[in-house]
């Protein structure tokens, strides 16, 4: 479904991603792990384009979307993000947070979308919120609003970076939760994380990333049973 | 200078009996002052119907604080939004003509900011516009132009501040540039540069007295008039001061009830 050829990125003369090359296929859950600076995020953000690779091409569903030709907006609707600090609009209710961007599309009518808004926050027990401003929400609220709004576009690929790194401890759960049943019902996603339970229990492959490179990767049963490399298993000892 | 001319005495009106004290406390200066006060700003508001004049000054002084402030704007804002452009652009892929407009838009707010207002004021009245005999359409313009310079760095200033992340969600929501701009950055930004912008609104409107250096017939320039008539300074330009002061309060009472609206989502 995205496929990586030989990525590369820097800032300057900082060397961020160094010769990535990668398949993600369509229903996996790519859990991507590793220490801070390992270039995960960037990575993560090169593959919708809000960083603009140094080198390398990257393909999404057959199209390249690394040429300067391609229609970015329309690659960017198929792929949600999901963000650390959440980015709702503060200026908007949080319906209009939802609906905005799909009735731009054109993919809906405002009715249509509204909606849409209201199944989609059903789902993740927020309905009565749909007229609140984001200040008036919790942090974990805000971030099941933002996997809602990303949702909202019907997206074929979710893209988490780092999505509970910002949360209160106890605002976690409910929102893996909500990840948890996207997993299920079959989204793709890869989701930059520092969450090894998740990793665990819903990946289906593990990358650990360090130095710009892909170092090692494998199914997470065995990622965290068996890791093969050094810098893993000195990773894997910190953080468990 | 003995009893003044104002109040006149009526016919008939009794008067104590003057002593040797009431003597000394009328020349007394401080009390000759205040008993001067009322005749002299009558001289200077209210003889011969001179309050139109101010009247008339004030007019012109709204009309050039308004079309400097339109003309700013419209320039301000093309100037922020070619600025920012010209920022925003990924790398490998300028714009060259892009990249000459941002040139010269830079030397223009460098030279506007750079100069001082007056110089400015003069140099469009005596250098380019000589000869021009409507000065107040010259001061609206070197007014304009200035407020210009000036408001296109606030609305840099306030779409820089709207958190990166914001346009990051709304492009990797599929929406375009410009939608992102106009839904998501400009509301935000607006309120953020509200206040800037409404000190600028006050700062133009007090500097168009400036005007009046080149002949333009605004407020502070009939108060200088009708000082000179009247060979008295002090009530016409206390006068003016505190008609400057007045509108300058109730602007501000504006922007405030404003800014407070516009805070409703950030409400918790």
């Amino acid at each position: 479904m995205i496929d990586v050829k030989h990525l590369s990125k820097s800032f300057k003369d900082n060397l961020v991603l160094d010769d990535i090359s990668e398949h993600i296929y369509p229903g996996e859950k790519v859990v991507v792990i590793g220490p801070s600076g390992s270039g995960k995020s960037t990575f993560l953000r090169c593959l919708n384009l809000l960083e603009t690779p140094t080198a390398g091409t990257i393909t999404f569903d057959g199209v390249e979307i690394t040429n300067p030709k391609a229609d970015i907006n329309a690659i960017r609707r198929q792929m949600g993000m999901v963000f650390q600090h959440f980015n709702l609009f503060p200026n908007m209710t949080i319906r209009k947070n939802i609906t905005l961007a799909p009735v731009r599309a054109k993919l809906m009518s405002q009715a249509e979308a509204d909606e849409e808004a209201t199944a989609l926050l059903r789902r993740v027990n927020l309905e009565e919120k749909a007229d609140a401003y984001p200040a008036q929400l919790s942090g974990g609220q805000k971030q099941r609003i933002a996997i809602v709004r990303a949702l909202a576009m019907r997206p074929k690929v979710l893209l988490f970076d780092e999505p509970t790194s910002a949360l209160d401890p106890e605002m976690v759960g409910e929102v893996l939760e909500v990840m948890k049943e996207l997993a299920r019902e079959g989204m793709t996603m890869v989701v930059v994380t520092h969450e090894m339970g998740f990793a665990r229990e819903v990946g289906t492959r593990v990358l650990f990333m360090d130095g710009g490179k892909i170092l090692e990767q494998d199914e997470p049963h065995a990622f965290f049973a068996h890791p093969k490399e050094q810098r893993t298993v000195e990773f894997l000892s910190k953080v468990l | 200078m003995g009893r003044p001319p104002f109040p006149a005495p009526r016919k008939g009106a009794r008067y104590a009996m003057p002593t040797p004290f009431t003597d000394w406390l009328y020349n007394f200066p401080p009390v000759q002052w205040f008993n001067e006060l009322g005749p002299r700003f009558y001289r200077a508001f209210f003889e011969a119907d001179r309050w139109k004049l101010y009247l008339q000054g004030l007019a012109v002084t709204f009309e050039i604080t308004i079309a400097a402030i339109v003309m700013g704007l419209v320039l301000g804002l093309f100037v922020a939004m070619v600025r920012t452009a010209h920022d925003q652009q990924r790398p490998g892929r300028r714009n060259p003509l892009l990249g000459f407009v941002n040139l010269i838009c830079k030397v223009y707010t460098t030279v506007i900011r750079g100069t001082p207002m007056m110089v400015q004021i003069l140099i469009w009245a005596f250098v380019i516009f000589k000869g021009e005999r409507n000065k107040v359409m010259v001061g609206m313009i070197g007014m304009g132009v200035n407020a210009g310079a000036y408001i296109s760095e606030i609305i840099r200033g306030g779409l820089m501040s709207v958190d990166p992340g914001q346009a990051e969600a709304g492009r990797s929501l599929g929406l375009s540039y410009f939608d992102t701009m106009r839904f998501i950055i400009i509301p935000q930004a607006f309120k953020n540069i509200l206040p800037s912008m409404g000190n600028e609104l006050v700062t133009l409107f007090k500097d168009t007295s400036l005007v009046n250096a080149i002949g333009a017939a605004e407020m502070t320039y009939y108060a200088n008039r009708i000082g000179g008539k009247t060979y008295d300074f002090m009530p016409p330009l206390i006068g003016i001061a505190l008609i400057y002061l007045f509108f300058v309060v109730i602007l501000t009472w504006l922007q405030g009830k404003l800014e407070r609206r516009l805070g409703q989502s950030d409400r918790r």
